[in-house]
């Protein structure tokens, strides 16, 4: 059996973990066995409504105790799930949550573990998951060796898969550990699309020349409903938040599109956001390595060509 | 205050990325190495920060790794840092690695363990999540901010939409990123003191590795860049819409 983590924030199940759920639902169907879910905290959705994602069953441990992260706690009880329940394969998203604590279930299970995955698994010797490596570089193919298996699927990898499965939902009784840690504070940055979340990502550079210029970037990411992004010297700079910064030493993201404005692509940052699957370059240089990375390029001005972008994306929308 | 800093050793960020014995295994040959930057600019330099404000602390490194990884270690060592440990061993499986740690963490009896949240290598991100489980002590990922009062900490972490503060009685493991420190850069003093500071070399505790690796592949190239005429911005949006279908 499949089980799958699904990771929550705001009482609202992420969406890298339904991307998750489809994804252990693809497993099970390989290993034809069935799938179910497991949710720690209350939640304000329909969970039997995940069957159209794969889920058979729902299993929730409702206490509110449980809607922050607690490494320590939250990875005891899905250890303690996935053995009430005989799971042989235990899937998280590689989100932020997930990357925390899906290792940490791995040893409580005995289990090998294959995080970053970006493959179904291959089961035609063993069970074989493939993952990035070397910042999205390269690809490793990975033997678990242990007969339970845990892994921590990319997000934006394998995509949301429409399912019919009607799913039933059925409380679990845990005992809660104690608590390891107090959360005191959450600071939520309002109004923006979590990047790692984003399907759409629009990302400026060094190119664009001070922060009193982000303006027409805005305004491109408000007529696309994207997120932001930067490039490192701009975070350090302090032209925009560090939280924008992509690449090698910052976020590492996977959106369908990544529009670079005034980034020469140099190696460490394309390391953040060469999973994209669309990549578009503007940049004055033509001569600039990122277009060696680029689907679409533009060369020119990006103070010419980035509000005749942005009208056209309107022109698109009214028609 | 005794504190344990998690070094791995990685290829330069700009090293090629190639593969030999049939993509079995990296191939090394001209490759520069260094501190996983994680664990270097974040890590340890703010283990190094919370000894520069209370002098009694130790801080020890830990790498598990043959002898080619002393000259990583002796450059952390430059930065900061009482003594180190190498555990002798090579292994590609995060849990193997981690066990290791785990021996020699629950020996020195540290009140704090510091990894970077992922190396740039094999961006597993298992370390500090798994010796929480081995340790069974709390664990707080990604952090961006630590301070310290008395046995609390207060943690900052990052999370999706944020930040999450959150705070942790000692022993605790934290996983470090972007904001906990400053990179810094060895000074010839560190340089100097670094070659005389003992490194202690460990035998590997018998652990069963759980996964193997069995090939590495490399992304197909791109299919060559389509350039746009800037003056026809309508075409780009065409085709992100009907080409790509991303918009
Ligand atoms: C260990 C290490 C880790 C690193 N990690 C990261 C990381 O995580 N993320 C990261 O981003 N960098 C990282 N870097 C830095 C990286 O090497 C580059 O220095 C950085 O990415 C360059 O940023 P940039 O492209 O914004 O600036 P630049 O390299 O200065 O490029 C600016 C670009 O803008 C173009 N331009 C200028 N004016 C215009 C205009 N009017 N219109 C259009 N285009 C214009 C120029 O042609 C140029 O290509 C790291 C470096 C090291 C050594």
């Amino acid at each position: 059996m499949v089980l799958v983590y699904l990771d929550q924030a705001d009482q609202q199940i992420k969406k890298a973990s339904i991307e998750a759920l489809s994804y252990g639902a693809a497993i099970a169907k390989q290993l034809g066995c069935t799938t179910e879910a497991l949710v720690l905290g209350t939640t304000q959705e329909d969970l039997t409504s995940l069957g159209m994602h794969g889920a058979n069953k729902v299993h929730q441990l409702k206490n509110d105790a449980l809607n922050f992260l607690d490494v320590k706690v939250h990875a005891t009880l899905v250890a303690a799930a996935a053995k009430k329940i005989n799971a042989t394969v235990v899937v998280f998203a590689h989100n932020i949550n997930g990357k925390a604590i899906a290792p940490a279930v791995a040893v409580r299970l005995g289990a090998g573990i294959v995080t970053g995955a970006c493959s179904l698994p291959n089961t035609s010797n063993g069970f074989e998951v493939t993952k990035t490596v070397f910042s999205g570089k390269a690809f490793a193919s990975i033997k678990i060796e242990t007969p339970i298996k845990v892994i921590a699927i990319n997000q934006n990898s394998f995509g949301l898969v429409a399912y019919n499965n009607s799913a039933t939902l059925e409380m679990i009784d845990l005992p809660i550990p104690t608590a390891s840690i107090k959360i005191t504070k959450v600071e939520k940055i309002e109004g923006e699309i979590p990047l790692t979340e984003a399907n759409l990502v629009v990302s400026g550079g060094r190119g664009l020349k001070g922060p009193e210029n982000w303006g027409i970037l805005l305004d491109l990411a408000k007529a696309l409903g994207a997120a932001t992004a930067c490039s490192r010297p701009v975070s350090d700079s302090d032209w925009r938040p560090h939280h924008e910064h992509v690449g090698q030493t910052g976020i590492q993201i996977a959106p369908n599109l990544y529009i670079a404005i005034g980034i020469s692509g140099a190696i460490q940052h394309l390391a953040g956001v060469n999973r994209s699957k669309t990549i578009v370059v503007i940049n004055k240089d033509p001569e600039a390595p990122f277009f060696k990375a680029a689907d679409y390029g533009v060369v020119g001005d990006a103070f010419d060509i980035v509000p005749k972008l942005t009208a056209a994306v309107l022109k698109a929308k009214t028609n | 205050m005794k504190i344990l800093v998690c070094i791995s050793k990685t290829p330069d960020t700009t090293a090629k990325i190639a593969f030999i014995e049939g993509n079995t295994k990296f191939d090394e040959s001209g490759v520069q190495w260094i501190i996983n930057p994680y664990d270097e600019w974040y890590a340890l330099v703010r283990a190094i920060e919370l000894k520069e404000k209370d002098p009694a602390t130790l801080i020890h490194l830990v790498t598990v790794g043959g002898v080619d990884a002393e000259p990583i270690i002796r450059k952390a060592l430059a930065l900061g840092g009482d003594e180190a440990i190498r555990i002798d061993s090579n292994s590609n499986d995060s849990f193997t690695v981690a066990a290791q740690i785990a021996a020699v963490a629950k020996e020195g009896a540290y009140d704090l363990i510091f990894t970077g949240k992922e190396t740039i290598d094999y961006n597993s991100a298992c370390i500090g999540s798994m010796l929480s489980a081995l340790l069974d002590l709390p664990f707080i990922s990604m952090a961006n901010h630590f301070e310290l009062n008395g046995n609390t900490a207060t943690v900052k972490r990052e999370i999706e939409s944020g930040e999450e503060t959150c705070e942790a009685n000692l022993p605790l493991i934290v996983s470090c990123q972007k904001g906990m420190a400053e990179q810094r850069i060895p000074n010839m003093r560190g340089i100097m003191a670094a070659r005389t500071k003992p490194l202690k070399i460990v035998a590997p505790s018998s652990t069963t590795a759980t996964t193997s690796i069995s090939k590495f592949d490399l992304p197909p190239a791109k299919s060559g860049v389509k350039l746009i005429d800037p003056e026809n911005m309508d075409e780009l949006v065409r085709l992100l819409k009907e080409e790509a279908k991303v918009i």
